[in-house]
């Protein structure tokens, strides 16, 4: 099977290219694809069982484009709920996204500021996924990966299907006895694996993931997911890495130190990659 | 065609987008110290896993309240994180994740949602 994810070994040797790591992106985001495109479907039936026309089902896709929080406003909207109350709760639902681009701040500071501004409207759980994977591998950022992360896998999926789901309404099958219900954690935990390479990164993701379960049972789902988040890398700092990936952490500050586009690669190139383009459209 | 919870719509990516471009367009996020880079690198594992595990064990009731669940949903999610740690293959992991689900489903072993 050719398909593989990042895969560490490959980056800290320095055998991965940018057209290999594209290559990997693509099909990652493939399931992706397919997991925007069940959730698009059931938040577009949702909304309009819930009274939305089409045009605010897809309002809220393009403009908030944030799954969760438009779920909770569908919900809410049909409770009779204030307004208020439904932006209060968008913005504790989607507070961890302020992770997300802290993350991959430092891989994009050489871009130029209209391009963050569109990259940040864009930046899902599923889009920071991809970039995040894509950028340690190749060991800087990444724009037209960026965009099949953020855009051709997650905002046009989700869009398209949200207006399926509420123009079409009832004659779709419910998705979820297909499975596609579980693609979305499947995917979380698959790319959070991919992101694992020491004991560090270990620690974190097992701390974020029993942190997540205890805050969301305690108290809500979405805070777990932010505790998680936060508290799981000050657990992950607090282990010693071994003595190699000291080593490789001279090199990795975020994966590799980010470099700019036009910088020679990070990595020595095969004889057979020496050719690649960073600017080279996708495989 | 109604449009009356388009501001509310508006309102909503309002309060959104600031979290996600901030750390993008704030100078000196590049110039953090090492420390702070590594706890940066070690966010992205950390809540993609918060994320999987609250995702698959934790549910909502009707009335708000959330619960531990037990399902077959965690063999599938399951499932995928092997394939991706033996096989490193995410799309194939995908593929098995929803499709033992799926089957599990048809035959009547595993509940719907």
């Amino acid at each position: 099977m050719v398909t593989t994810m990042a895969a560490h070994a490959e980056s800290a040797s320095g055998t991965i290219t940018l057209a290999d790591s594209r290559r990997r992106l693509l099909l990652d985001s493939l399931g992706i694809m397919v997991s925007a495109s069940g959730f698009g479907l059931v938040y577009g039936l949702s909304a309009r069982a819930a009274g939305f026309s089409p045009l605010e089902a897809g309002a809220m896709s393009v403009i908030v484009f944030a799954g969760a929080s438009q779920f909770v406003a569908v919900g809410y909207v049909l409770g009779g709920f204030s307004w208020l109350a439904i932006v209060v709760l968008t913005a504790f639902l989607n507070a961890r996204h302020l992770l997300y681009a802290a993350a991959l701040a430092p891989y994009l500071a050489d871009k130029p500021r209209p391009v963050r501004a569109v990259m940040a409207h864009v930046l899902t759980d599923e889009a920071f996924a991809l970039a995040i994977a894509h950028f340690r591998r190749i060991g800087r950022a990444d724009i037209p990966g960026y965009w099949l992360g953020a855009i051709v896998s997650t905002f046009i999926p989700w869009n398209v299907a949200t207006l399926v789901g509420v123009s079409i309404g009832g004659s779709i099958p419910d998705p979820t006895r297909f499975g596609l219900d579980v693609i979305f954690p499947a995917a979380m935990g698959g790319l959070a694996v991919g992101l694992i390479t020491g004991r560090r990164e270990l620690v974190a993701a097992v701390s974020g993931a029993a942190i997540g379960v205890a805050i969301g049972l305690a108290w809500d789902p979405a805070a777990g997911i932010i505790a998680g988040g936060v508290i799981g890398p000050v657990v992950g700092m607090a282990v010693r890495a071994r003595p190699d990936e000291h080593a490789r952490e001279g090199q990795l500050a975020f994966g590799p130190e980010p470099l700019h586009e036009h910088a020679m690669p990070y990595f020595p190139q095969r004889a057979e990659h020496a050719h690649d383009d960073p600017e080279a459209g996708l495989p | 065609m109604s449009s009356a919870l388009v501001p509310l719509a508006i309102l909503m990516g309002l309060v959104t987008y600031p979290f996600r471009a901030v750390p993008l367009l704030a100078p000196g996020f590049e110039r953090l110290p090492e420390r702070a880079k590594l706890y940066l690198r070690l966010v992205g594992p950390s809540v993609l896993a918060a994320l999987a595990a609250v995702d698959t064990m934790v549910v909502k009731s009707e009335a708000g309240s959330p619960s531990f669940r037990i399902g077959w949903e965690w063999l599938a999610v399951g499932l995928c994180i092997a394939v991706v740690g033996f096989r490193r293959s995410l799309l194939v992991g995908l593929v098995l994740a929803a499709g033992s689900i799926a089957i599990l489903r048809a035959t009547g072993v595993a509940p719907l949602p």
